[in-house]
Protein backbone atom coordinates (compact mmCIF):
# COMPACT_ATOMS: atom_id res chain seq x y z
CA UNK A 1 0.00 0.00 0.00
CA UNK A 2 3.07 2.30 0.98
CA UNK A 3 4.90 1.52 -2.71
CA UNK A 4 2.38 3.22 -4.55
CA UNK A 5 2.89 6.50 -2.18
CA UNK A 6 6.60 6.40 -3.51
CA UNK A 7 5.93 8.78 -6.32
CA UNK A 8 5.32 11.84 -4.25
CA UNK A 9 7.16 14.56 -6.41
CA UNK A 10 9.41 16.09 -3.97
CA UNK A 11 11.40 12.50 -2.86
CA UNK A 12 11.91 10.51 -5.16
CA UNK A 13 12.75 7.59 -2.19
CA UNK A 14 11.61 8.51 0.77
CA UNK A 15 12.81 6.47 3.59
CA UNK A 16 10.37 7.34 6.03
CA UNK A 17 7.57 5.86 4.31
CA UNK A 18 9.18 2.50 5.21
CA UNK A 19 8.16 2.88 8.93
CA UNK A 20 4.75 2.29 8.21
CA UNK A 21 5.73 -0.76 6.27
CA UNK A 22 5.74 -3.30 9.86
CA UNK A 23 2.21 -1.70 10.54
CA UNK A 24 0.36 -2.04 7.93
CA UNK A 25 1.87 -5.33 6.70
CA UNK A 26 0.91 -6.47 10.27
CA UNK A 27 -2.58 -5.13 10.10
CA UNK A 28 -2.97 -6.35 6.26
CA UNK A 29 -1.92 -9.99 7.61
CA UNK A 30 -3.86 -10.34 10.80
CA UNK A 31 -6.83 -8.17 10.54
CA UNK A 32 -7.19 -8.19 6.46
CA UNK A 33 -6.73 -11.20 5.50
CA UNK A 34 -8.55 -13.31 8.58
CA UNK A 35 -11.33 -11.03 7.76
CA UNK A 36 -11.60 -11.73 4.20
CA UNK A 37 -10.97 -14.96 4.82
CA UNK A 38 -13.82 -15.27 6.78
CA UNK A 39 -16.12 -14.07 4.36
CA UNK A 40 -14.88 -16.36 1.52
CA UNK A 41 -15.32 -19.08 4.41
CA UNK A 42 -18.99 -17.95 5.21
CA UNK A 43 -20.08 -18.98 1.48
CA UNK A 44 -18.42 -22.10 1.93
CA UNK A 45 -20.68 -23.91 3.73
CA UNK A 46 -21.20 -27.44 4.89
CA UNK A 47 -23.86 -28.20 2.67
CA UNK A 48 -26.08 -26.57 0.60
CA UNK A 49 -25.64 -23.80 -1.96
CA UNK A 50 -23.08 -20.80 -1.05
CA UNK A 51 -25.89 -19.13 0.49
CA UNK A 52 -27.01 -21.59 3.36
CA UNK A 53 -25.45 -19.63 6.08
CA UNK A 54 -27.09 -16.81 5.46
CA UNK A 55 -30.51 -18.52 4.51
CA UNK A 56 -30.15 -21.21 8.08
CA UNK A 57 -29.36 -17.84 10.05
CA UNK A 58 -32.05 -15.31 8.58
CA UNK A 59 -34.86 -18.39 9.19
CA UNK A 60 -34.09 -20.16 12.06
CA UNK A 61 -36.00 -19.05 15.47
CA UNK A 62 -33.46 -18.41 17.71
CA UNK A 63 -30.69 -17.09 15.27
CA UNK A 64 -31.91 -13.84 13.44
CA UNK A 65 -34.02 -12.43 16.39
CA UNK A 66 -30.46 -12.39 17.69
CA UNK A 67 -29.95 -9.23 16.09
CA UNK A 68 -32.97 -7.50 17.69
CA UNK A 69 -32.06 -8.97 21.22
CA UNK A 70 -28.51 -7.14 21.00
CA UNK A 71 -29.37 -4.30 19.02
CA UNK A 72 -32.19 -3.77 21.82
CA UNK A 73 -29.65 -3.64 24.36
CA UNK A 74 -26.53 -1.92 22.51
CA UNK A 75 -28.47 1.12 21.16
CA UNK A 76 -30.27 2.40 24.63
CA UNK A 77 -26.72 1.39 26.35
CA UNK A 78 -25.16 3.85 23.72
CA UNK A 79 -27.49 6.71 24.15
CA UNK A 80 -27.53 6.34 27.95
CA UNK A 81 -23.42 6.29 28.32
CA UNK A 82 -22.85 8.95 25.79
CA UNK A 83 -26.21 11.37 27.37
CA UNK A 84 -25.01 11.29 30.62
CA UNK A 85 -21.01 11.74 29.55
CA UNK A 86 -21.38 14.66 27.32
CA UNK A 87 -23.34 16.88 30.36
CA UNK A 88 -21.02 15.77 32.87
CA UNK A 89 -17.75 16.13 30.64
CA UNK A 90 -19.22 19.61 29.91
CA UNK A 91 -19.10 20.38 33.32
CA UNK A 92 -15.79 19.28 33.95
CA UNK A 93 -14.46 20.77 31.23
CA UNK A 94 -13.32 23.91 32.97
CA UNK A 95 -9.59 23.28 35.21
CA UNK A 96 -10.19 23.27 38.93
CA UNK A 97 -8.97 22.28 41.85
CA UNK A 98 -11.76 18.47 41.39
CA UNK A 99 -11.01 18.27 38.01
CA UNK A 100 -8.71 15.49 38.26
CA UNK A 101 -10.44 13.83 41.50
CA UNK A 102 -13.73 13.49 39.80
CA UNK A 103 -12.19 12.51 36.75
CA UNK A 104 -10.06 9.50 38.21
CA UNK A 105 -13.13 8.65 40.17
CA UNK A 106 -15.41 7.89 37.14
CA UNK A 107 -12.46 6.20 34.94
CA UNK A 108 -11.51 4.13 37.49
CA UNK A 109 -14.58 1.70 36.67
CA UNK A 110 -12.56 1.32 32.97
CA UNK A 111 -10.27 -0.84 35.25
CA UNK A 112 -13.27 -3.13 36.60
CA UNK A 113 -13.50 -5.49 33.23
CA UNK A 114 -16.86 -6.89 32.19
CA UNK A 115 -16.10 -9.94 34.55
CA UNK A 116 -15.73 -8.36 37.64
CA UNK A 117 -19.06 -5.97 36.96
CA UNK A 118 -20.58 -9.18 36.51
CA UNK A 119 -19.65 -10.53 39.55
CA UNK A 120 -20.15 -7.61 41.96
CA UNK A 121 -23.36 -7.22 40.41
CA UNK A 122 -24.30 -10.86 40.95
CA UNK A 123 -23.20 -9.58 44.42
CA UNK A 124 -24.72 -6.42 45.11
CA UNK A 125 -27.78 -6.55 42.90
CA UNK A 126 -28.61 -10.69 43.99
CA UNK A 127 -31.80 -11.32 45.75
CA UNK A 128 -29.99 -11.31 49.11
CA UNK A 129 -27.51 -8.47 48.28
CA UNK A 130 -27.07 -5.34 49.73
CA UNK A 131 -29.30 -3.43 47.38
CA UNK A 132 -32.18 -5.59 48.20
CA UNK A 133 -31.68 -5.82 52.00
CA UNK A 134 -31.45 -1.77 51.96
CA UNK A 135 -34.93 -1.23 50.16
CA UNK A 136 -36.48 -3.59 52.23
CA UNK A 137 -35.43 -1.93 55.18
CA UNK A 138 -36.53 1.43 54.17
CA UNK A 139 -39.19 -0.21 53.02
CA UNK A 140 -39.17 1.37 49.32
CA UNK A 141 -39.99 -1.91 48.19
CA UNK A 142 -40.66 -5.17 49.51
CA UNK A 143 -41.09 -7.48 46.64
CA UNK A 144 -37.84 -9.15 45.42
CA UNK A 145 -35.65 -7.38 43.33
CA UNK A 146 -34.72 -8.74 39.78
CA UNK A 147 -31.88 -7.21 38.46
CA UNK A 148 -29.78 -10.30 37.59
CA UNK A 149 -30.56 -13.10 35.18
CA UNK A 150 -32.07 -10.82 32.93
CA UNK A 151 -32.27 -7.87 30.27
CA UNK A 152 -31.73 -5.36 32.91
CA UNK A 153 -29.11 -6.81 34.70
CA UNK A 154 -27.32 -6.64 31.51
CA UNK A 155 -28.17 -3.42 30.37
CA UNK A 156 -26.52 -1.84 33.71
CA UNK A 157 -23.23 -3.61 33.33
CA UNK A 158 -23.16 -1.87 29.79
CA UNK A 159 -23.75 1.30 31.34
CA UNK A 160 -21.09 0.77 34.07
CA UNK A 161 -18.62 -0.24 31.72
CA UNK A 162 -19.08 1.66 29.13
CA UNK A 163 -19.84 4.80 30.82
CA UNK A 164 -16.08 5.66 32.39
CA UNK A 165 -15.22 5.21 28.54
CA UNK A 166 -17.33 7.42 26.83
CA UNK A 167 -16.86 10.03 29.34
CA UNK A 168 -12.95 9.89 28.97
CA UNK A 169 -13.37 10.11 24.81
CA UNK A 170 -15.71 12.83 25.23
CA UNK A 171 -13.95 14.73 28.28
CA UNK A 172 -10.64 15.14 25.85
CA UNK A 173 -12.65 16.12 22.88
CA UNK A 174 -14.14 18.85 25.13
CA UNK A 175 -11.05 20.31 26.61
CA UNK A 176 -9.52 20.07 23.04
CA UNK A 177 -11.51 22.94 22.64
CA UNK A 178 -10.30 25.92 22.76
CA UNK A 179 -12.32 28.07 25.64
CA UNK A 180 -11.39 31.75 23.91
CA UNK A 181 -14.16 30.91 21.31
CA UNK A 182 -16.47 30.35 23.84
CA UNK A 183 -15.39 33.60 25.47
CA UNK A 184 -15.63 35.62 22.09
CA UNK A 185 -19.05 34.20 21.99
CA UNK A 186 -19.62 35.98 25.29
CA UNK A 187 -18.83 39.27 24.66
CA UNK A 188 -20.87 38.96 22.37
CA UNK A 189 -24.06 38.49 24.54
CA UNK A 190 -24.04 34.36 24.00
CA UNK A 191 -25.52 32.59 27.56
CA UNK A 192 -24.15 29.47 28.60
CA UNK A 193 -27.44 27.72 26.87
CA UNK A 194 -26.46 29.59 23.24
CA UNK A 195 -22.23 28.71 23.98
CA UNK A 196 -23.14 25.42 24.14
CA UNK A 197 -25.72 25.42 21.14
CA UNK A 198 -23.38 27.21 19.03
CA UNK A 199 -19.58 26.62 20.01
CA UNK A 200 -19.46 24.08 21.63
CA UNK A 201 -22.19 21.53 19.95
CA UNK A 202 -20.63 22.07 16.11
CA UNK A 203 -17.23 21.62 17.09
CA UNK A 204 -17.46 18.51 19.27
CA UNK A 205 -19.93 16.87 16.28
CA UNK A 206 -16.71 14.75 15.18
CA UNK A 207 -15.56 13.78 18.28
CA UNK A 208 -19.29 12.74 19.64
CA UNK A 209 -20.08 10.62 16.27
CA UNK A 210 -16.38 9.23 17.06
CA UNK A 211 -17.45 8.34 20.54
CA UNK A 212 -21.00 7.01 19.25
CA UNK A 213 -19.97 5.23 17.56
CA UNK A 214 -16.81 3.13 19.65
CA UNK A 215 -19.72 3.14 22.57
CA UNK A 216 -21.65 1.08 20.55
CA UNK A 217 -18.95 -1.20 19.47
CA UNK A 218 -18.14 -1.91 22.92
CA UNK A 219 -22.26 -2.15 23.59
CA UNK A 220 -22.60 -4.52 20.18
CA UNK A 221 -19.98 -6.70 21.12
CA UNK A 222 -21.27 -7.80 25.00
CA UNK A 223 -20.83 -10.94 25.38
CA UNK A 224 -19.51 -11.90 28.72
CA UNK A 225 -21.74 -10.29 31.05
CA UNK A 226 -24.54 -11.68 28.56
CA UNK A 227 -24.05 -15.00 29.50
CA UNK A 228 -23.32 -14.17 33.46
CA UNK A 229 -25.81 -11.89 34.00
CA UNK A 230 -28.43 -12.43 31.39
CA UNK A 231 -30.22 -15.42 30.24
CA UNK A 232 -28.29 -16.22 27.38
CA UNK A 233 -30.69 -19.00 26.23
CA UNK A 234 -33.69 -16.27 26.12
CA UNK A 235 -34.00 -12.43 26.49
CA UNK A 236 -30.53 -11.76 26.35
CA UNK A 237 -29.35 -14.33 23.77
CA UNK A 238 -26.86 -12.09 21.86
CA UNK A 239 -25.41 -12.20 18.26
CA UNK A 240 -22.15 -12.83 20.19
CA UNK A 241 -23.39 -15.50 22.10
CA UNK A 242 -24.74 -17.39 18.65
CA UNK A 243 -21.32 -17.28 16.76
CA UNK A 244 -19.48 -18.38 19.64
CA UNK A 245 -22.15 -21.36 19.73
CA UNK A 246 -21.79 -22.12 16.01
CA UNK A 247 -17.23 -21.88 16.15
CA UNK A 248 -17.00 -23.88 19.48
CA UNK A 249 -19.70 -25.89 20.35
CA UNK A 250 -20.91 -27.43 17.24
CA UNK A 251 -17.43 -26.43 15.28
CA UNK A 252 -19.20 -24.76 12.06
CA UNK A 253 -16.62 -22.11 11.41
CA UNK A 254 -18.67 -21.33 8.32
CA UNK A 255 -21.73 -20.88 10.19
CA UNK A 256 -19.73 -18.61 12.75
CA UNK A 257 -17.81 -16.51 10.04
CA UNK A 258 -21.32 -16.11 8.40
CA UNK A 259 -22.70 -14.97 11.75
CA UNK A 260 -19.75 -12.47 12.33
CA UNK A 261 -19.84 -10.82 9.04
CA UNK A 262 -23.45 -10.09 9.75
CA UNK A 263 -22.18 -8.37 13.06
CA UNK A 264 -19.70 -6.47 11.16
CA UNK A 265 -22.59 -5.16 8.80
CA UNK A 266 -24.36 -4.17 11.78
CA UNK A 267 -22.06 -2.07 13.16
CA UNK A 268 -21.19 -0.55 9.73
CA UNK A 269 -24.89 0.37 9.36
CA UNK A 270 -25.52 2.31 12.47
CA UNK A 271 -21.46 4.00 11.73
CA UNK A 272 -22.80 5.16 8.76
CA UNK A 273 -26.46 6.41 10.09
CA UNK A 274 -24.02 8.01 12.88
CA UNK A 275 -21.58 9.95 10.15
CA UNK A 276 -25.08 10.73 8.64
CA UNK A 277 -26.70 12.66 11.54
CA UNK A 278 -22.93 14.60 12.44
CA UNK A 279 -23.38 15.90 8.90
CA UNK A 280 -26.51 17.74 10.46
CA UNK A 281 -24.83 19.38 13.09
CA UNK A 282 -21.48 19.95 11.50
CA UNK A 283 -20.63 21.25 8.07
CA UNK A 284 -17.22 21.86 6.66
CA UNK A 285 -13.98 21.84 8.32
CA UNK A 286 -12.99 23.57 11.48
CA UNK A 287 -9.46 24.57 12.07
CA UNK A 288 -9.88 25.80 15.73
CA UNK A 289 -11.25 22.59 17.00
CA UNK A 290 -8.25 20.23 17.91
CA UNK A 291 -4.83 20.96 18.22
CA UNK B 1 -38.39 37.24 38.08
CA UNK B 2 -36.85 35.36 34.80
CA UNK B 3 -33.63 35.69 36.43
CA UNK B 4 -34.75 34.02 39.35
CA UNK B 5 -36.27 31.06 37.32
CA UNK B 6 -33.47 30.62 35.42
CA UNK B 7 -31.05 30.59 38.70
CA UNK B 8 -33.44 27.69 39.78
CA UNK B 9 -32.97 25.86 37.07
CA UNK B 10 -29.37 26.11 36.68
CA UNK B 11 -29.10 24.79 40.17
CA UNK B 12 -31.82 21.64 39.68
CA UNK B 13 -29.42 20.95 36.45
CA UNK B 14 -26.38 21.15 38.34
CA UNK B 15 -27.93 18.86 41.42
CA UNK B 16 -29.23 16.28 38.86
CA UNK B 17 -25.99 15.96 37.26
CA UNK B 18 -24.51 15.78 40.87
CA UNK B 19 -26.78 13.28 42.09
CA UNK B 20 -26.35 10.70 38.51
CA UNK B 21 -22.35 10.87 39.03
CA UNK B 22 -23.07 10.47 43.20
CA UNK B 23 -25.29 7.52 42.42
CA UNK B 24 -23.04 5.71 40.31
CA UNK B 25 -20.03 6.02 42.16
CA UNK B 26 -21.53 5.01 45.18
CA UNK B 27 -23.46 1.97 43.36
CA UNK B 28 -20.26 1.08 41.89
CA UNK B 29 -18.18 1.37 45.40
CA UNK B 30 -20.96 -0.58 47.19
CA UNK B 31 -20.87 -3.53 44.02
CA UNK B 32 -17.00 -3.83 44.62
CA UNK B 33 -16.97 -3.50 48.74
CA UNK B 34 -19.51 -6.49 48.43
CA UNK B 35 -17.19 -9.14 46.84
CA UNK B 36 -14.36 -7.63 48.79
CA UNK B 37 -16.80 -8.40 51.71
CA UNK B 38 -18.01 -11.97 50.40
CA UNK B 39 -14.08 -12.36 49.93
CA UNK B 40 -12.69 -12.53 53.56
CA UNK B 41 -16.28 -14.17 54.29
CA UNK B 42 -16.39 -17.16 56.52
CA UNK B 43 -20.38 -17.68 56.08
CA UNK B 44 -22.64 -15.03 54.62
CA UNK B 45 -26.24 -16.00 53.99
CA UNK B 46 -28.33 -13.10 53.67
CA UNK B 47 -27.63 -10.56 56.28
CA UNK B 48 -25.88 -7.25 56.32
CA UNK B 49 -22.38 -8.61 57.16
CA UNK B 50 -20.73 -12.00 57.19
CA UNK B 51 -20.80 -13.98 60.50
CA UNK B 52 -17.23 -14.29 61.00
CA UNK B 53 -13.94 -13.52 58.66
CA UNK B 54 -11.23 -15.62 57.12
CA UNK B 55 -8.41 -15.21 54.47
CA UNK B 56 -8.62 -18.26 53.55
CA UNK B 57 -10.17 -17.99 50.30
CA UNK B 58 -7.13 -16.19 49.22
CA UNK B 59 -4.94 -19.40 49.37
CA UNK B 60 -7.64 -21.45 48.29
CA UNK B 61 -8.26 -19.48 45.21
CA UNK B 62 -4.66 -19.36 44.50
CA UNK B 63 -4.24 -22.93 44.56
CA UNK B 64 -7.55 -23.95 42.92
CA UNK B 65 -7.05 -21.49 39.82
CA UNK B 66 -3.23 -21.64 39.90
CA UNK B 67 -3.23 -18.28 40.03
CA UNK B 68 0.62 -18.18 39.89
CA UNK B 69 0.99 -19.99 36.43
CA UNK B 70 -2.32 -17.15 35.12
CA UNK B 71 -0.53 -14.62 36.58
CA UNK B 72 2.62 -15.59 34.92
CA UNK B 73 1.08 -16.04 31.46
CA UNK B 74 -1.07 -12.69 31.77
CA UNK B 75 2.77 -11.17 32.83
CA UNK B 76 4.36 -12.45 29.51
CA UNK B 77 1.60 -11.11 27.17
CA UNK B 78 0.76 -7.77 28.67
CA UNK B 79 4.71 -7.17 28.23
CA UNK B 80 5.29 -8.51 24.61
CA UNK B 81 2.07 -6.56 23.73
CA UNK B 82 2.98 -3.56 24.89
CA UNK B 83 6.80 -4.30 23.32
CA UNK B 84 5.14 -5.14 20.24
CA UNK B 85 2.59 -2.70 19.68
CA UNK B 86 5.25 0.47 20.37
CA UNK B 87 7.72 -1.20 18.39
CA UNK B 88 5.68 -1.12 15.05
CA UNK B 89 3.25 1.55 16.11
CA UNK B 90 5.50 4.40 16.89
CA UNK B 91 7.12 4.68 13.32
CA UNK B 92 3.88 4.15 11.80
CA UNK B 93 2.80 7.05 13.93
CA UNK B 94 5.31 9.11 12.91
CA UNK B 95 5.29 8.44 9.32
CA UNK B 96 1.83 9.18 9.58
CA UNK B 97 2.24 12.37 11.39
CA UNK B 98 4.90 13.89 9.69
CA UNK B 99 4.36 12.96 5.92
CA UNK B 100 1.39 13.30 3.22
CA UNK B 101 1.47 10.41 0.83
CA UNK B 102 -1.13 9.24 -1.86
CA UNK B 103 -2.81 6.14 -0.10
CA UNK B 104 -2.61 8.11 3.54
CA UNK B 105 -6.19 8.48 3.98
CA UNK B 106 -6.45 4.56 3.23
CA UNK B 107 -3.34 3.55 5.73
CA UNK B 108 -5.37 5.40 8.42
CA UNK B 109 -8.46 3.94 7.51
CA UNK B 110 -7.20 0.36 8.16
CA UNK B 111 -5.27 1.34 11.11
CA UNK B 112 -8.97 2.62 12.60
CA UNK B 113 -11.12 -0.13 11.43
CA UNK B 114 -10.40 -2.67 14.02
CA UNK B 115 -10.96 -0.11 16.80
CA UNK B 116 -14.66 0.09 14.85
CA UNK B 117 -15.69 -3.05 14.21
CA UNK B 118 -16.53 -5.64 17.31
CA UNK B 119 -13.98 -8.06 18.44
CA UNK B 120 -15.44 -10.87 17.82
CA UNK B 121 -16.65 -9.87 14.35
CA UNK B 122 -12.60 -10.35 13.50
CA UNK B 123 -11.84 -12.32 16.46
CA UNK B 124 -14.19 -15.60 14.84
CA UNK B 125 -12.18 -15.75 11.62
CA UNK B 126 -9.32 -14.92 12.85
CA UNK B 127 -9.01 -17.77 15.39
CA UNK B 128 -10.23 -19.53 12.63
CA UNK B 129 -6.86 -19.24 10.80
CA UNK B 130 -4.42 -19.14 14.36
CA UNK B 131 -6.04 -22.63 14.43
CA UNK B 132 -5.35 -24.18 11.07
CA UNK B 133 -1.35 -22.53 11.20
CA UNK B 134 -1.53 -23.86 14.85
CA UNK B 135 -0.48 -21.09 16.77
CA UNK B 136 -4.23 -20.85 18.80
CA UNK B 137 -3.91 -22.12 22.10
CA UNK B 138 -0.29 -20.96 22.65
CA UNK B 139 0.77 -18.05 24.23
CA UNK B 140 1.80 -16.72 20.40
CA UNK B 141 -1.20 -16.86 19.55
CA UNK B 142 -2.94 -15.12 22.41
CA UNK B 143 -0.40 -12.35 21.95
CA UNK B 144 -0.79 -11.73 18.10
CA UNK B 145 -4.48 -11.68 18.53
CA UNK B 146 -4.02 -8.87 21.33
CA UNK B 147 -1.71 -6.41 18.99
CA UNK B 148 -4.55 -6.22 16.64
CA UNK B 149 -6.40 -3.46 18.48
CA UNK B 150 -3.30 -2.44 20.60
CA UNK B 151 -0.93 -1.43 17.75
CA UNK B 152 -3.83 0.67 16.03
CA UNK B 153 -4.32 2.33 19.65
CA UNK B 154 -0.74 3.36 19.76
CA UNK B 155 -0.74 4.95 16.64
CA UNK B 156 -3.92 6.85 17.19
CA UNK B 157 -2.75 8.19 20.32
CA UNK B 158 1.32 9.11 19.27
CA UNK B 159 0.01 10.78 15.74
CA UNK B 160 -1.18 13.68 17.88
CA UNK B 161 1.89 13.83 19.87
CA UNK B 162 4.48 13.53 17.26
CA UNK B 163 2.45 15.77 15.53
CA UNK B 164 2.80 18.63 17.97
CA UNK B 165 6.84 18.26 17.98
CA UNK B 166 8.70 20.95 15.97
CA UNK B 167 10.29 19.29 13.13
CA UNK B 168 12.93 22.08 13.00
CA UNK B 169 14.08 19.80 15.82
CA UNK B 170 14.87 17.13 12.74
CA UNK B 171 15.57 19.56 10.70
CA UNK B 172 18.84 20.75 12.81
CA UNK B 173 19.36 16.87 13.77
CA UNK B 174 20.20 16.50 9.95
CA UNK B 175 21.97 19.31 9.63
CA UNK B 176 24.67 17.93 12.09
CA UNK B 177 24.58 15.07 9.91
CA UNK B 178 22.49 12.25 11.79
CA UNK B 179 20.50 9.63 10.23
CA UNK B 180 16.71 8.72 10.41
CA UNK B 181 18.07 5.87 12.96
CA UNK B 182 20.10 8.68 14.93
CA UNK B 183 17.70 11.29 14.69
CA UNK B 184 15.12 9.04 15.87
CA UNK B 185 16.84 7.81 18.99
CA UNK B 186 18.76 10.93 20.30
CA UNK B 187 16.02 13.59 19.53
CA UNK B 188 12.72 12.19 18.73
CA UNK B 189 12.50 9.21 21.33
CA UNK B 190 13.06 11.88 24.01
CA UNK B 191 11.11 14.11 22.93
CA UNK B 192 8.29 11.28 23.00
CA UNK B 193 9.03 9.80 26.15
CA UNK B 194 6.03 11.12 27.82
CA UNK B 195 3.64 10.33 24.79
CA UNK B 196 5.27 6.74 24.43
CA UNK B 197 4.98 6.27 28.24
CA UNK B 198 1.37 7.22 28.41
CA UNK B 199 0.18 4.73 25.11
CA UNK B 200 1.98 2.31 26.54
CA UNK B 201 0.58 2.52 30.14
CA UNK B 202 -2.78 2.55 28.24
CA UNK B 203 -2.68 -0.64 26.35
CA UNK B 204 -1.16 -2.29 29.49
CA UNK B 205 -4.27 -1.56 31.09
CA UNK B 206 -6.52 -2.75 28.30
CA UNK B 207 -5.01 -5.86 27.06
CA UNK B 208 -5.21 -6.91 30.89
CA UNK B 209 -8.96 -6.47 30.60
CA UNK B 210 -9.38 -7.43 26.96
CA UNK B 211 -11.73 -10.39 27.00
CA UNK B 212 -13.05 -11.06 23.72
CA UNK B 213 -10.00 -11.59 22.15
CA UNK B 214 -7.77 -13.79 24.59
CA UNK B 215 -11.03 -15.73 25.26
CA UNK B 216 -11.57 -16.92 21.21
CA UNK B 217 -7.32 -17.64 20.91
CA UNK B 218 -6.46 -18.91 24.68
CA UNK B 219 -5.81 -22.52 25.45
CA UNK B 220 -5.60 -24.01 28.94
CA UNK B 221 -2.13 -23.17 29.64
CA UNK B 222 -2.39 -19.66 27.96
CA UNK B 223 -5.35 -18.28 29.52
CA UNK B 224 -5.43 -14.95 31.25
CA UNK B 225 -6.40 -13.53 34.39
CA UNK B 226 -9.51 -11.99 33.24
CA UNK B 227 -10.31 -15.80 30.93
CA UNK B 228 -9.41 -17.48 34.10
CA UNK B 229 -11.73 -15.46 35.93
CA UNK B 230 -14.67 -15.92 33.10
CA UNK B 231 -13.90 -19.57 33.56
CA UNK B 232 -14.21 -19.24 37.69
CA UNK B 233 -17.76 -17.23 37.45
CA UNK B 234 -19.25 -19.44 34.84
CA UNK B 235 -18.36 -22.92 36.60
CA UNK B 236 -19.22 -21.13 39.88
CA UNK B 237 -21.65 -23.46 40.50
CA UNK B 238 -19.48 -25.80 41.63
CA UNK B 239 -17.35 -23.79 44.09
CA UNK B 240 -17.71 -21.56 46.73
CA UNK B 241 -18.74 -17.76 45.87
CA UNK B 242 -15.83 -16.78 48.43
CA UNK B 243 -13.38 -18.12 46.67
CA UNK B 244 -14.24 -16.76 42.85
CA UNK B 245 -14.75 -13.41 44.38
CA UNK B 246 -11.22 -13.54 45.87
CA UNK B 247 -10.38 -14.13 42.71
CA UNK B 248 -12.02 -10.85 41.47
CA UNK B 249 -10.84 -9.32 44.42
CA UNK B 250 -6.83 -10.39 42.91
CA UNK B 251 -8.28 -9.51 39.59
CA UNK B 252 -8.87 -5.66 40.34
CA UNK B 253 -6.39 -5.18 42.17
CA UNK B 254 -3.73 -5.72 39.20
CA UNK B 255 -5.32 -4.00 37.28
CA UNK B 256 -5.85 -1.00 39.76
CA UNK B 257 -2.23 -0.43 40.37
CA UNK B 258 -1.67 -0.49 36.73
CA UNK B 259 -4.54 2.02 36.08
CA UNK B 260 -3.33 4.65 39.04
CA UNK B 261 0.24 4.40 37.58
CA UNK B 262 -0.98 5.47 34.65
CA UNK B 263 -3.50 8.10 35.96
CA UNK B 264 -0.33 9.00 37.39
CA UNK B 265 1.85 10.10 34.27
CA UNK B 266 -0.93 10.83 31.92
CA UNK B 267 -3.56 13.27 32.94
CA UNK B 268 -7.35 11.58 31.19
CA UNK B 269 -8.23 14.75 29.47
CA UNK B 270 -4.97 14.26 27.18
CA UNK B 271 -5.79 11.24 25.40
CA UNK B 272 -6.92 11.89 22.44
CA UNK B 273 -5.90 15.79 21.95
CA UNK B 274 -3.73 18.11 23.60
CA UNK B 275 -5.55 20.74 26.14
CA UNK B 276 -4.76 24.12 25.61
CA UNK B 277 -3.88 25.51 28.69
CA UNK B 278 -5.54 29.36 29.19
CA UNK B 279 -4.72 31.67 32.32
CA UNK B 280 -8.44 32.38 32.74
CA UNK B 281 -10.86 30.08 32.06
CA UNK B 282 -14.26 31.15 31.54
CA UNK B 283 -17.37 30.17 33.50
Amino acid sequence: MSAAADTTPHAPLDRALLLVVPAAAFMLLLFVYPFLYGLALSFDPKQGNWLANYTFFFTTDNEWPTIWTTLKLALPATLINVGLALPIAYKMRVKTRYQRWVTTILVVPITLGTVLIAEGMLTYFGPKGWLSQFLQLVHLYDGPIRLTHNYWGVLISLIVSGFPFAFLLILSYITGIDPVLARAAATLGADPKAQFRHIYLPLLAPGLAMCLCLAFVQAFSVFPSAILLGSPAGPTRVISIAAYEAAFEQYDYSLASAIAMLMGLVQLVIVAAVLALRGVFYRGPVAGGKG
Amino acid sequence: MKIDQKAWFDRAWRGLLLGLMLLFVVNIGLMVAAVGTSSVARRWLGTWLPEGWTTTWYTAAWKEFQLDSVLWVTVEVVFAVVALSLLIGVPAAYTLARRNFIGKRALMLLFLLPLMVPAITYGIPLATVLYQVQLAGTIYGVILANLIPAAPFVILVMTPFIEQIDPNLESAARVFGAGTGRMFWHVLVPLLAPGILAASLLVLVRTIALFELTFLTAGPDSQTLVVALYYAVFAAGVRAPQSVDAMAMIYMAVTLVWLLIALRFVNPTQLVSRVKEHPQPVL
